[in-house]
């Protein structure tokens, strides 16, 4: 791919995405969450919407967290952030930054920490940037704040940052509105602003989905660029396994608020492990020559009501797979020789062969 | 704070839709689609009853005191408005000279006014009017603009450039004075202020009609009952207007305080009802001379105006969050 | 060959911008520009595009939601465009949409028994006291139970209200069926379980479909045809599995580049396209994908920026609008 400040003029571009070998491990851990849970208290109940959830990320790796509509992914990540807004919760757990809990800091530390250390990107650019001012009010903003820069150079880097994202001809574009630009436009100057204090960790949450499928391939394209560039690690949020394929090293698959499988990227998609996991993998209409006329593998049901969690495995009756152990008892998430860790009773490699 | 901070903490949209999501897995409780897995048992219990949209209207309602109290209040004036008549301790049109302007006492309760009437008796048989008045002019007010507002916000065009250019130029006069202006042309008398009072409040409910019809035909329900054929009568009826349901009662109930307001101004005025006819706006209007040596005559009508027209705002109040889904939930 | 079922022919629509103050158009948006497209019976047509392409408006033109501002839609013998507004809900009846969101395409304030009763009571497809057993059979056909009639929207998921939006096109007994977007704004897995259901229904209703998506990969599991739409035109029409292997039309390249794919074998080479979707308002002459073309240089002596390639066959089937591939 062209050097995203050449901007929009180009010929002929096209970039080799296979992946850069495996950084799955021995990094050294930049946060670490452990047994996060989260309670949303409603009227009819309370909904454990993150349950004892763990996950490690790594200095200068992506981390991708899947799961559908209401599997606690966006949950966990705002409860690490506490972003999380009432009726929701931190019920329990510790999000640990280096050295420091995060969820027993000060608010003022950990505004300071969301500003220059961990900075967040949303799905939607639309509502994410407000509207009556313009995109230097709102990085100057930003960037004054937290590197205590004076105006003019505070300015300066602005333009620097919506450069390093791809805009094109950002001297002019740093006076526009946000409903003056396009949808991608919009995504790329939320991620200048999450970018422009030097964060350790970027969260995405859905970055792309929103987004048309060439406009996808920009962002994600570009966010695979900054990382090399500027070595961050990257929580990457997202329903859609297509993504987490290109650009993550390492996975955890929520469900139910839970987490049911975490592995290294090439592992993950060569041989899932858990039958949900399997079934997801299974039942994108993929672009391979073979599949055509069958019908697509589906994972029968839908997700159980979260005030009224069955008591075994939370897949269980959506599951394949399932034993009698499986209905009647939680399986533990439980770390294999292989590093990979799994919750599940049943060897699925062995029962499909 | 920063900007990045502002942004990230506004960000409810997102967070929203998230909690959103929460709620709307409650609804997934039914059973699975295919029926070939069991439903768990204790699944079922959840939701096996479809909810019921006025039970739990109620429901909440009743949450809210003060919407509540409100409503005992109002129902105890309409009991007062069928019965109040037969009930009165004197009769409130009998004038008796050498009793007049007679302080509170055991004999006469709110005591006597300047014709020697009592006020009790008068403030009691006036509920009648004062409701009467507030529900007439409200359903007169409420059929024009729910027909004009529904027509303007659906038909759009010129249609509703006519419409709601005539609705903006009853608007621009003060209420009350174009109601006093109608009366002149009209005449005195009670049946003439409800209709008055009832055409001076059309625009604020076609205005109302039509901002939620236009944003409600945005919906794609509304084109896909085009796409089944539907005629645009049937469409506004059975589709548009239940949507906009809500926001119509809420703004009836304070119409209709609204209207009481009016109709006591116009008595005040000597516009409304004629004497000895009693009703309490016209019993206000004509003790002010007396204010200061007969308080009491002002008093007791006074307090029954505010107190049905804090009644009905409460309940206004309550019907809104009641009939709000999303308010509901919390 | 057969007939078609539906044809358009040299259809637009053009929505008015701005006008200059003696009320004559100065800006345009031209959402569909002289589109020209023939559906078989029995087919399943896919139409691929990204947004503001103008595929929704194409399906909104096909179910008379909009009036097309020139061309024909020709079904049944007759152009659909050119009829009493009588006799043309007679004819439309046969055409029926299947809308992007569950969630704001079903009334909120009705029961979904009403939802799917309401278009046969009026349409009088069924006698009074046939009803309830038609939306008993319905609701049975799209995979849900019977005894979910008396439910609001409110109480299901978003495949389920998916599944009453696809019965209340049932009631209609169509013969077209403008699918647009029906899975993307539902979970991956509940996806699989709504394309495999339109699948069964249009073996069992004999439906034909228009199925609208944004991306290639929805619509190469469930389509026999495929047409790519950029900015109000047509640039590649072909059989899937033709498309799928020998696409032709630069853009169409760059969209199936552009889907991630989990299985590494099928890793290809990506292009990715600079800059946005132009504007489809007052479009400039020429093809409307120069501006972002990268095979431009490679055409020496083409009119990319003079005028816009017409479609053409370059194999049987495999039409293209590019003067890379000039055809005969």
């Amino acid at each position: 791919m062209t050097t995203p400040d050449t901007g929009m003029s180009g010929g002929p571009m096209a970039i080799d995405v296979t992946r850069t070998p495996s950084r799955c491990d021995g990094r050294p851990v930049i946060l670490d969450v452990r047994d996060l849970s989260t309670e949303f208290v409603m009227k009819r109940g309370t909904v454990r919407a993150v349950r004892d959830v763990s996950f490690t990320v790594r200095e200068g790796e992506v981390l991708a967290i899947v799961g559908e509509s209401g599997s606690g992914k966006s949950v966990a990540a705002l409860s690490a952030m506490r972003l999380l807004q009432a009726p929701g919760r931190v019920a329990a757990g510790e999000v640990v930054y280096r050295g420091k809990d995060l969820l027993k800091l000060p608010a003022r530390e950990m505004r300071d920490v969301r500003g220059n250390h961990i900075s967040m990107i949303f799905q939607e650019p639309m509502t994410s940037l407000n509207p009556v001012f313009t995109i230097e009010d709102q990085l100057t903003e930003s960037i004054r704040t937290h590197l205590k820069l004076d105006k003019k150079a505070a300015a300066e880097r602005a333009i620097e940052m919506l450069r390093l994202v791809g805009i094109p001809s950002p001297e002019k574009r740093v006076k526009d509105y946000p409903h003056q630009m396009s949808g991608g436009m919009r995504q790329r100057v939320m991620t200048a602003m999450a970018l422009s204090c030097d964060p350790d960790v970027l969260i995405a949450d859905e970055p792309t989905t929103a987004l048309d499928v060439t406009i996808q391939a920009q962002i994600l394209a570009l966010l695979a660029e900054l990382r090399e560039k500027i070595g961050m690690a990257v929580i990457l949020i997202t329903h859609d396994l297509g993504v987490v394929a290109e650009t993550a090293d390492r996975v955890v698959v929520m469900y139910c608020g839970q987490v049911v499988e975490e592995a290294c990227a090439e592992d993950l998609f060569e041989q899932p492990l858990h039958p949900y996991t399997l079934g997801l993998l299974e039942s994108i209409p993929g672009m391979d020559e073979t599949e055509s006329d069958e019908p697509l593998y589906m994972i029968r049901g839908m997700v159980p009501n979260p005030l009224n969690l069955p008591t075994g495995c939370a897949f269980a009756p959506r599951c394949d797979y399932r034993t009698e152990q499986c209905v009647r008892e939680m399986p533990p998430l439980v770390e294999r020789a292989d590093g990979r860790k799994l919750r599940c009773f049943v060897d699925v490699t062995e029962v499909r062969q | 704070m920063s900007e990045w901070n502002q942004s990230s903490v506004d960000e409810v949209p997102m967070r929203g839709s998230e909690s959103q999501k929460a709620d709307e897995t409650f609804a997934m409780g039914i059973a699975l689609p295919d029926g070939e897995i069991p439903v768990y048992e204790h699944d079922e219990t959840l939701h096996d009853k479809p909810e019921n949209q006025w039970l739990e209207m109620w429901r909440s309602l009743r949450a809210n005191r003060a919407a509540l109290v409100s409503l005992v209040f109002i129902t105890a004036l309409v009991v007062i408005a069928v019965i109040g008549p037969y009930i009165t301790p004197y009769n409130p049109i009998e004038t008796e000279m050498s009793n007049a302007l007679k302080p509170p006492s055991a004999e006469h309760w709110f005591g006597t006014d300047q014709l020697g009437m009592d006020i009790f008796s008068r403030v009691i048989a006036g509920t009648r009017v004062s409701l009467t008045v507030g529900l007439l002019a409200v359903s007169i007010a409420l059929t024009t603009g729910i027909i004009l507002g529904a027509i303007a916000g659906y038909a759009g065009g010129w249609v509703d450039t006519v419409i709601m250019r005539l609705m903006d130029m009853m608007l621009a006069v003060p209420s009350i004075l174009l109601a006093i202006t109608l009366m002149a042309a009209l005449g005195k008398g009670i049946d003439k202020a409800v209709i008055a009072i009832g055409l001076v409040s059309i625009p604020e409910y076609a205005r109302i009609v039509r901002g939620n019809i236009l944003s409600i035909k945005e919906n794609d329900y509304i084109a896909a009952a085009h796409v089944v054929g539907l005629s645009d009568a049937r469409i506004i009826f059975r589709h548009v207007l239940p949507n906009a349901l809500s926001v119509i009662i809420v703004r009836a109930t304070l119409g209709i305080s609204s209207a009481i307001l009016d109709t006591a101004a116009l008595g005040f005025l000597g516009l409304g009802v004629q004497p000895p006819q009693p009703e309490w706006g016209d019993m206000l209007g004509r003790a002010r001379g007396f204010i200061f040596q007969a308080p009491h005559t002002l008093l007791y009508p006074g307090m029954a105006i505010t107190a049905t027209v804090l009644a009905f705002n409460l309940l206004g109040d309550g019907l809104r969050d009641a009939l709000d889904p999303r308010a509901r939930i919390k | 060959m057969t007939e078609p079922l539906i044809s358009l022919r040299h259809l637009s629509k053009h929505f008015t911008m701005d006008r200059d103050l003696l009320g004559r158009t100065t800006s345009v948006l031209k959402a569909v520009d002289d589109l020209s497209l023939d559906i078989f019976p029995g087919e399943t047509f896919g139409l691929v595009g990204e947004s503001g392409c103008g595929k929704t408006t194409v399906g909104k033109l096909l179910v008379d939601l909009y009036t097309p501002t020139a061309g024909e839609i020709v079904y049944g013998g007759v152009d659909l465009a050119k009829l009493r507004p009588q006799e043309r809900r007679r004819y439309c009846r046969d055409i029926q949409l299947i809308f992007q969101d569950p969630y704001a395409s079903l009334n909120p304030r009705m029961p979904v028994g009403d939802i799917i009763a309401e278009p046969i009571r009026v349409n009088r497809l069924q006698p009074a006291e046939k009803i309830d057993d038609r939306v008993g059979y319905l609701l049975n056909a799209v995979g849900l139970s019977a005894n979910y009639r008396n439910r609001f929207p409110h109480e299901f998921s978003g495949g389920q209200r998916q599944r009453v939006g696809i019965a209340r096109a049932l009631a209609m007994e169509p013969k077209l069926i403008v699918c647009d977007e029906p899975v993307s704004a539902l979970d991956v897995s509940i996806q699989a379980q709504v394309l495999n259901l339109l699948d069964d229904l249009s073996e069992e209703f004999g439906l034909t479909y228009l199925f609208i998506a944004h991306g290639l990969n929805v619509v190469k599991h469930i389509s026999d045809r495929v047409g790519v739409m950029y900015l109000g035109k047509l640039v590649e029409v072909a059989p899937k599995r033709e498309l799928y292997s020998n696409p032709l039309h630069p853009y169409t390249k760059a969209l199936l580049s552009a889907i991630p794919v989990t299985n590494p074998a099928l890793r290809t080479e990506r292009i990715l396209l600079e800059g946005d979707v132009t504007s489809p308002i007052d479009p400039k002459p020429g093809c409307r994908f120069a501006s972002r073309c990268y095979a431009k240089s490679d055409c020496v002596g083409c009119d990319c920026d003079v005028e816009m390639p017409p479609l053409r066959e370059v194999s049987p089937g495999h039409l293209v609008a590019c003067y890379l591939h000039p055809g005969d």
